[in-house]
């Protein structure tokens, strides 16, 4: 009976070990395809086509050229390698303004063959039409845009994905971002957290660290929003004051919030790798007449090395993976950042700001995927490389 | 000239005491070990001369410790130099977890050592006097952890012989090793005996017997007996030494 109870047991243990594997591997997998996607997709918002006139000597436009165009920014031929020719925008809904409602027939039927005559009559057009009006005797020429591409997303200065008729998904921006904050989060709390971790175990007297701890500890319960929330009212009035910045919402406002956030982690993970280095140790070392700094610093900082690394991996992987907070505070800006005083945008701030508006399956969906895959990756580097050090420094 | 001399001496674990009225005198060069049962006080009275017990909370004492005629309790003494001065082996190898020469260097180190060559010197000098350099001379860039518990606690030696103390104090070095290390040591503790005063805690009694001029029997807190080995062993005046020594209890 015994043993059948134990054979139960050992059976849903397996069980359970081996779902959770397979569902964690099946996210992965999803996030994967479901980001991969991206690449599949034309550059030119999907269902629509650019369109030029025949006689037009251009034959490729970039993205970037398309975009000017139709924010108004090139307006004559010329500056794209054409005729000295003004640039004559045509959107679907232009199409009032050159045909009568009668000649597009009652159920639209004629849109087409219009479009066509109309594409074909002006030299200087540049159109922008869905497909399905796009027919196979269309007297315009057809730009083949090609679908997004793996530069354009890795090396592409800008995010911009709910432009028409072209997107931007470049992602360099978001990565400049995140790298920032995290950084700099990291910079702040690291020596604060190691600090502290040192104080509580090896000066402070067991009342003091008795009293300390459980309220560091607390301050890893806090939600994030409340984080957010408290750096929203303090901490940025605070960075605006001190560096007299029109706004507050910058890269340093969200590192403080993170450093912050992330200090009770690094705190009490370091602290209980310096209280696992063993007595002997250090009486070791005091009995060699090391002072206690030389011995704080020369023994037990160098036994608890890995720990330390741990935590600040760990401390890291909060700063990296935190939206909310950084959501709230860093003022969202999709630039690439060249100081830490800008307002910028991380990756899963984008995510959790973008995904609520981006519809089902489509390009910009994808794009958020591949931002989550991204973000993956950056922890899974910075995880196996931290693991990879603390190995070596194992003795 | 007496080495140490310990006059009235309580040490209180909070409101334990450890150690009751204690008086002894230890002569420069000479090898005295501390017998008796577990719990008698032996360790807590060999951690008095080096101030080691300072590190646990709530510990204090009564009555003076000299040493070279200076009293090692007083206030403004400093505890770092008394440190460099009475170097300790402890019962268990604990290298620290670096390189064998980083190991034996460390005390050089912390006591603002600075150059190399004789740094290097000394850490030869230092693994010959511990009798362990003809087996590490070509491995001491190696972990101090890849060697042998017996390498280990001679390395412990050297380290402690590198600060040049002079006084050593052994509390049970022999205690985690085999026989035929616990002999290397004996046999170490007897070449050490011509430049250190040395102060050694074990269950041995054997061992006391073999390598100890004086031996102190403890019991409880107490100092039952201080005489030359020989007599201890052979004819002691009090008869719970006796009892301990012949194995009827302990």
């Amino acid at each position: 009976m015994k043993r059948f109870i134990e054979k139960i047991i050992q059976g849903m243990l397996t069980v359970s070990g081996f779902v959770t594997s397979i569902v964690i591997l099946l996210i992965v997998l999803f996030l994967f395809t479901e980001g991969a996607g991206l690449f599949s997709k034309p550059k030119v918002e999907d269902g629509y086509e650019i369109v030029l006139n025949k006689k037009n000597d251009i034959n490729t436009l970039s993205a970037e050229q398309i975009k000017d165009m139709f924010d108004d920014k090139i307006t004559n031929w010329n500056e794209v390698g054409g005729k000295n020719q003004d640039i004559v925008l045509f959107r679907l809904n232009d199409i009032t303004n050159y045909f009568a409602e009668e000649e597009l027939g009652e159920q639209l039927e004629h849109v087409p063959a219009k479009i066509s005559e109309l594409i074909s009559q002006h030299e200087e057009i540049i159109g922008f039409i869905p497909q399905e009006y796009i027919k196979n005797d269309f007297a315009g020429k057809r730009l083949d845009m090609g679908n997004i591409k793996f530069k354009d997303v890795f090396f592409g200065k800008e995010w911009i994905p709910t432009a028409t008729p072209i997107s931007f998904f470049g992602i360099l921006p978001l990565i400049t971002g995140t790298l920032w904050v995290s950084l700099v989060a990291i910079l702040i709390a690291l020596p604060f957290g190691v600090a502290a971790a040192i104080y509580l175990a090896e000066i402070a007297n067991h009342k003091i660290r008795d009293i300390l701890k459980p309220v560091i500890e607390l301050l890893s319960g806090i939600p994030s929003v409340v984080y957010g929330f408290f750096g929203l009212i303090v901490i940025v009035p605070l960075v605006q004051n001190i560096f007299h910045l029109p706004v507050g919402e910058t890269g340093l406002t969200g590192s403080i919030v993170l450093a912050i956030m992330a200090l009770p982690t690094i705190i009490t993970v370091s602290e209980d790798a310096m209280r696992n280095c063993p007595r002997s140790m250090r009486e070791a070392s005091l009995a060699l007449g090391g002072s206690k700094w030389q011995t704080i610093f020369k023994i037990v900082i160098p036994y608890s090395a890995s720990g330390i690394t741990s935590a600040i991996v760990l401390g890291i992987g909060r700063a990296v993976g935190e939206t909310m907070a950084v959501l709230m505070v860093t003022g969202n800006s999709a630039i690439i950042a060249t100081g830490i005083l800008q307002p910028l945008r991380t990756i899963p701030a984008t995510i959790a700001a973008e995904l609520g508006e981006a519809p089902d399956g489509g390009v910009h969906y994808q794009a958020l995927f591949l931002l989550g895959i991204i973000l993956f990756l950056i922890t899974q580097i910075i995880n196996s490389s931290v693991e990879y050090v603390s190995a070596k420094n194992k003795l | 000239m007496n080495k140490i001399e310990v006059k009235n001496v309580d040490f209180y674990y909070g409101n334990f005491q450890a150690l009751k009225n204690i008086s002894l005198e230890i002569e420069e060069n000479k090898v005295v070990a501390f017998i008796g049962p577990s719990g008698c006080g032996k360790s807590t009275f060999i951690r008095i001369f080096n101030r080691m017990n300072d590190l646990i909370p709530e510990t204090h004492l009564t009555g003076t410790v000299n040493i070279d005629g200076i009293d090692i309790y007083q206030k403004g003494t400093n505890v770092d130099a008394l440190r460099k001065k009475v170097g300790m082996v402890f019962q268990r190898p604990n290298p620290f977890p670096k390189s064998i020469f980083d190991n034996v260097a460390y005390g050089l180190y912390v006591n603002g050592i600075k150059d190399k060559k004789y740094i290097k010197q000394k850490v030869e000098e230092s693994l010959q006097g511990a009798a362990l350099w003809d087996e590490v001379k070509d491995e001491l860039k190696k972990s101090a952890f890849a060697l042998s518990g017996g390498q280990q606690q001679r390395l412990c030696i050297a380290r402690a012989l590198a600060i040049s103390p002079s006084i050593l104090l052994m509390d049970e070095p022999a205690s985690a090793l085999d026989p035929i290390s616990t002999a290397k040591i004996e046999e170490l503790i007897w070449e050490l005996k011509k430049t250190y005063t040395i102060v050694i805690v074990t269950h041995n009694m054997q061992q006391a017997a073999r390598i100890s001029d004086k031996t102190a029997y403890f019991y409880l807190g107490e100092m039952i007996e201080y005489d030359d080995t020989k007599i201890i062993f052979t004819n002691p005046k009090k008869e719970s030494t006796q009892n301990y020594i012949t194995g009827r209890f302990g």
